[in-house]
């Protein structure tokens, strides 16, 4: 790709305070984000999958090291960086609409023009009907869909994903997977996703990245060659297997 | 420190009381229509059968006569009324210097570690111990009783908005940090309505203690309220208007009290219901 990347990682440490020396998450990582590229971190627990997330999203400020966002530095939380947690993260007194509002809200957007954004939004996930659901009567996919669809509404440049369907079912999973494929097919978003699915990452990236186990470096970074428009059925190519193998094999 | 160690669990179950007693009390009252109506006969019939004299136990119709009575002579209303203005001044003293303060103690951990030692010593020492002080230094007018109010209050509802503050899940903190909030928003977006159900159980208690406050006040020393008349129907042996007295203190702690419920009922409809009966929470 020719142009200009949107997020550049320059030599990214991370240390946290431990006692004995501390405890590095983080070692040395560097890599560029090119705009509308699907990224996926892949590495086994404790290689500082999630820490490097935080980092991108202005959560966690790095020991060593810089993140370039958009031509400056990146030092706090931005709102064009829209972020999907580990678990749905839904506020349990917002119904479904308005849990999806929440970022226009407080980017001071009329509620009017705010509710209208987060219908197209709701229509995108697939959860038409269920606007006034409280979360507690979502199951753990539907609340995820919400998460997402709130991550999305401010309509932002960068979309970082945490392990979103890790709490979940592999079946759930399995189709969280293709409906996160479709949502981007339909919104060509730039997408950097932390994951330890092999699978996961094939489906859906164009590059992997994979991460050693502590400190975090970055072992392989692999371009993922698959054809796009993606379905269900590439699982079952020998490409697809065959590249799964080489993923497997590098995370040793 | 000492006072702001409380386990999610308890959160937990502190919310799932304030559930239970939001819900299904319609048939609760017809069941305590009942029940005030057989214990008020057990009464005439212990008064009745005992052959007590009126000063020691009033007949249900002794106390109902004193009741017409200090109704018609204006007494009763006139009291009440001021204990009652103690009790409303006293609470809104007493929850907002609690909720601003809990809030800063919930936020900082130094604040706390400084502040903390002397909210503990301060519950320590029994409000009549400290209601006399207050009284020479306040005077024996309605200011004092506010005060003591107040105290009384403030405890129940500094710890329940702290640990309410404080069971605002981390994950939402981070949400709101990367949709880049700013201080308010947070504050209203995320911590009041997430810190509301521990923060009303809180309320609830410190409203029925607002009475004890008021009333404590009055003892020590004041003229007019329902406490003085309580005092003043001790001294004159006349027991029915201390009866008088204390039901209607009883009926402003429940008032409160419900007050604070259908509160709740209004402000936390989104949390699961399940059934039981209003006062098992307490």
């Amino acid at each position: 790709m020719q142009e200009e990347p949107v997020l550049i990682v320059k030599n990214l440490s991370a240390v946290f305070p431990n006692g004995n020396g501390g405890l590095q998450a983080l070692d040395q990582i560097s890599f560029s984000v090119f705009p509308q590229e699907f990224v996926c971190v892949l590495g086994p627990s404790g290689s500082g999958k999630s820490t490097l997330l935080r980092i991108l999203a202005g959560l966690l400020l790095p020991t060593g090291g810089k993140v370039i966002y958009q031509g400056s530095e990146l030092d706090e939380p931005r709102r064009d960086i829209g972020f999907v947690f580990q678990k749905a993260n839904l506020m349990p007194w917002r119904t479904v609409i308005q849990n999806i509002m929440l970022p226009l809200e407080l980017d001071n957007i009329s509620p009017a023009d705010a509710e209208r954004y987060a219908r197209e939004m709701v229509k995108l996930v697939g959860l038409c009907g269920f606007e006034e659901t409280l979360p507690r009567d979502l199951s753990g996919g539907m609340a995820q869909r919400v998460a997402i669809a709130r991550a999305l509404v401010h309509d932002p440049q960068l979309l970082l994903l945490d392990e979103p369907f890790g709490a979940l079912d592999a079946l759930t999973r399995e189709r969280m997977g293709m409906e996160l494929l479709r949502i981007w097919q339909a919104r060509r978003k730039t997408v950097v996703m932390v994951t330890h699915s092999i699978s996961e990452a094939l489906l859906l990236a164009d590059r992997v990245l994979v991460l050693t186990p502590r400190p975090g470096r970055i072992r392989l970074d692999f371009p993922v060659n698959l054809p796009r428009p993606r379905d269900e059925e590439i699982r079952y190519t020998p490409e697809f297997t065959e590249l799964t193998r080489v993923l497997r094999g590098a995370i040793g | 420190m000492g006072v702001m160690k409380f386990s999610m669990k308890q959160i937990d179950q502190n919310n799932i009381l304030i559930n239970r007693a939001v819900n299904s009390y319609r048939p609760a009252i017809f069941l305590a229509i009942i029940s005030l109506t057989i214990a008020a006969f057990l009464w005439w019939l212990i008064s009745r059968l005992g052959n007590f004299p009126s000063f020691i136990l009033p007949s249900p119709m002794d106390v109902w006569h004193r009741f017409v009575l200090s109704i018609t002579d204006g007494s009763l209303l006139r009291n009440s009324l001021v204990t009652l203005q103690e009790i409303v001044l006293g609470l809104t003293l007493g929850v907002s210097v609690a909720t601003i303060l809990g809030y800063f103690l919930a936020k900082s951990h130094t604040f706390e570690k400084i502040i903390s030692p002397y909210i503990v010593a301060s519950q320590s020492v029994p409000i009549v111990a400290i209601a006399p002080i207050l009284i020479i230094w306040f005077g024996p007018g309605i200011f004092s009783k506010i005060l003591i109010c107040s105290l009384t209050v403030f405890f129940p509802v500094l710890v329940n908005t702290v640990v309410g503050l404080r069971s605002v899940p981390e994950e939402l903190q981070d949400l709101m940090r990367s949709l880049k909030s700013t201080r308010w928003q947070t504050i209203s977006k995320l911590e009041i309505p997430g810190a509301l159900p521990v923060f009303l159980g809180g309320l609830r208690v410190g409203a029925t203690l607002s009475v004890i406050g008021a009333v404590v006040g009055e003892f020590v020393g004041s003229d007019k309220g329902l406490g003085f008349l309580i005092n003043l129907g001790r001294g004159q042996y006349d027991t029915a208007l201390v009866f008088v007295s204390v039901f209607t203190l009883i009926l402003i702690a429940m008032s409160l009290y419900g007050i604070v419920v259908i509160l709740e009922k209004r402000l936390l409809s989104w949390q699961q219901s399940s059934k039981d009966t209003i006062l098992e929470h307490q």
